[in-house]
């Protein structure tokens, strides 16, 4: 990794690293590239967050279908884990809470595949800094 | 593949499952077949909105239509009006309490402003092993503004401007710590995040650690331009291992970007973060025991003056910030002190990350702007109590904090109304109660913790806090007298009064708070000797009904200690002083024929 020597340095990486998001958020293949975001804090790995993660992992791969799945922080949906937010191309992200491997699946089969929404969509109730 | 034009979400919610949001959904299917749209609509189940007050709730995507307290026999209704003719059935809409008008898109509504996140901003958005998300979502930029273009004078201004006061429980306005320790002459001082989480119930240090450290790294580099120093140090529990790899990690990317270490973005400055692991003492909490911990000596607290402004680890100036008033920070360099001044209440300004945990629905973490109810935070954004049963209490600030009751249900939680209520906020930890919970139980709870966390080194905290435990158990067990009582507010006191550090100090608290909370329920305990939530063995007594026993033997056969006889097909009877309540002949009886006298 390259050192950052100054402010302008910080703002270009950034430029740079927003665009790469952007990238890979509106591939050249915007029909196919889907985001995962799994929250894996101590809560939701302990509710089996690895599974999940894995699961989605194999299970795309296997069916060949390109998606990005990171991980990311806890959500604060602690009563819902393993919660887990899909963002489809061109469409709002959409958190489902209790995501196990059979949950896991059927959002692959459902949701991923055929845009149908499956139950256990967690709403959004709150703003966040940038409104 | 077929692609649907519109979606309804149906709360599936417990409340809302409560009043036939199935029902509902059953019905919107019915009507949805009957009309042949199978294929352009679908129905979903979602997790709770939060709105349960008003539920059952409907909402039709994607015009973001929100309908309330919707009945199974609407449901016809939304698809005649809204799917197939396109006109929102008005007396269905939320209807605003203040403008009196009907609200139709769920954007405009109040309740989406009842959470905003500041301190947990990118928990649950960015990979928190990967600085390039943190920074992609404007990191390091409030570091880069401050190295740049303020001077630590104008950044501690700017601190002091926002109100943001200091988020482990104590609510010391941050900018004034800094300007303390900025003052304080020294070649050496440090930064020291206290990351020592250790309130029951309360776990919001630990998300933001785990979800976004670097906005913590960010402002502990903030603090030390601002104060001068160049060393920073987490001392962090060795219970929160995933905590730890994250931070690890985050600091490593951090070197190698240059944000940490010497020369920062060519500025000159210096700094850089270590870690320093604590055994999960919660005294290690308050910052002198905090720094000895750190010294490597005993985690005890010492006499303050010194202030670790003046003299802190090593006997250096030292800052210590806990973790989620850390989190605020390049929020309010970047946005400005006025932006986040205009959030919170009058004395207390930003937003407070609490933990709701204990007999509520959706446990979880929230971020609501200081001044927010109880009661927005309990049946609005928590769902409401389990099973339906009946709000009781709320613990607020851990082992030092208080229980708040019915009354102040619609008192705005800030650093001082909670105080003013008997309670504090401490760390944010928010533990709900029905009414199944014995107040004069969760007392003994509480201070059960202190006994166990006290350090010893001070007599009122190590030999009072033993007493009142003894006066407590000397209640639940119903040998309690009213005296009694009065010795535990006396004593408890004499705790508060004399102790040496913030434990000692704040330890009586969940006694005395329930003690003029709930008055009666003590009263009821030791002149009635009756525990009404059941909790308190010693109190009950399992009868069994004669008029409804039929005599089929399965207590006798069940009860462990053979306290229980009678005659095949006539009524039993169960013998008290041989009884050890465990309630099995209770669980076992088919017929409901023993009950808790």
């Amino acid at each position: 990794m390259e050192k950052v020597k100054s402010l302008a340095d910080l703002k270009k990486i950034r430029d740079e690293v927003q665009s790469r998001i952007r990238l890979r958020e509106n591939s050249d293949r915007p029909e196919k590239l889907v985001q995962i975001k799994v929250a894996m804090a101590t809560c939701g790995i302990a509710s089996g967050a690895k599974e999940t993660l894995n699961t989605f992992v194999e299970e795309l791969e296997l069916q060949a279908i390109d998606a990005v799945i990171t991980q990311t922080g806890c959500m604060g949906y602690c009563y819902a884990e393993p919660t887990v937010e899909v963002t489809l191309p061109g469409k709002d992200p959409l958190v489902f809470g209790y995501v196990d491997k059979t949950k896991a699946l059927e959002i692959i089969e459902k949701y991923i595949k055929k845009q149908e929404l499956v139950d256990g969509i967690i709403p959004v109730t709150y703003k966040t800094i940038d409104e | 593949m077929t692609e649907f034009k519109t979606h309804i979400m149906v709360c599936g919610g417990t409340g809302c499952r409560a009043s036939q949001s199935e029902k509902i959904r059953q019905n919107l299917n019915t009507a949805i077949q009957e009309y042949g749209l199978e294929d352009d609509v679908q129905v979903v189940m979602t997790g709770c909105f939060g709105f349960c007050e008003k539920g059952p709730v409907v909402k039709i995507i994607p015009d973001n239509t929100f309908y309330v307290q919707v009945k199974p026999e609407d449901a016809d209704l939304i698809i005649q009006e809204h799917i197939i003719k396109g006109r929102k059935v008005s007396h269905l809409l939320y209807e605003d309490p203040k403008t009196k008008e009907m609200v139709s898109d769920s954007k405009h509504m109040d309740f989406y402003k009842k959470q905003i996140r500041i301190a947990l901003r990118n928990c649950g958005f960015i990979n928190p092993e990967n600085i390039d998300e943190y920074i992609a979502r404007d990191g390091y930029a409030a570091l880069g503004k401050v190295l740049t273009e303020m001077t630590p004078e104008q950044v501690i201004a700017e601190m002091k401007q926002s109100g943001l006061r200091g988020r482990g429980g104590g609510g010391f306005p941050t900018g004034l710590k800094w300007e303390i320790t900025r003052k304080s002459q020294n070649d050496q001082k440090y930064v020291v995040c206290n990351a020592d989480e250790g309130d029951p119930g309360a776990f919001m240090d630990r998300s933001i650690l785990e979800g976004d450290p670097n906005s913590v790294i960010e402002a502990m580099a903030i603090c030390g331009y601002c104060i001068g120093a160049n060393q920073g140090l987490v001392y962090i529990r060795a219970e929160y291992p995933l905590a730890i790899d994250r931070l690890r990690t985050a600091l490593k990317q951090a070197r190698e970007y240059g944000l940490l270490g010497k020369d920062i973005l060519g500025t000159g400055f210096n700094f850089d973060i270590e870690l320093r692991y604590g055994a999960g003492a919660f005294v290690c909490g308050e910052e002198t025991a905090l720094i000895h911990s750190m010294e490597g000596l005993r985690g005890e607290p010492t006499f303050k003056p010194p202030f670790p402004a003046v003299s802190g680890y090593k006997g250096k100036p030292t800052n210590v910030n806990n973790v989620e008033t850390f989190a605020n920070v390049p929020v309010i360099i970047n946005k400005g002190a006025n932006w986040f001044n205009k959030i919170g209440s009058e004395k207390s300004k930003g937003t407070k990350v609490f933990a709701l945990a204990g007999k509520i629905n959706n446990v979880g973490l929230i971020e609501v702007p200081m001044g927010t109810t109880l009661r927005e935070v309990i049946y609005e954004i928590g769902g409401g109590i389990k099973d339906g049963k009946k709000f009781k209490a709320v613990q607020t600030g851990g082992p030092s904090g208080g229980c708040l009751t019915e009354k102040h249900l619609d008192t705005p939680i800030d650093f001082d109304n909670l105080i003013a209520a008997g309670s504090m906020m401490g760390s944010g930890g928010m533990i709900v109660m029905d009414e199944d919970s014995c107040m004069v139980s969760i007392a003994k709870f509480y201070l059960e913790f202190t006994l166990d966390e006290s350090c010893g080194k001070c007599a009122p905290c190590r030999i009072g806090n033993k007493r009142l435990h003894e006066i407590l158990n000397k209640i639940t067990q119903g040998n309690g007298t009213k005296t009694d009582l009065d010795r535990l507010r006396l004593l408890g006191n004499v705790i508060k009064d004399c102790s040496l550090c913030g434990l000692g100090q704040t330890s009586p608290n969940p006694v005395l708070s329930t003690l003029t909370n709930f008055y009666n329920e003590y009263i009821d305990h030791v002149e009635n000797h009756k525990c009404s939530a059941g909790q308190c063995k010693a109190l009950l007594k399992y009868v069994i009904d004669p008029e409804i026993c039929t005599g089929c033997t399965l207590c006798f056969r069940n009860c462990p200690v053979g306290a229980i006889s009678g005659e095949k097909k006539s009524p039993h009877s169960i013998d008290q002083s041989l009884c050890i309540k465990c309630g099995a002949c209770y669980e076992k009886c088919k017929f409901n024929a023993i009950r808790i006298a």
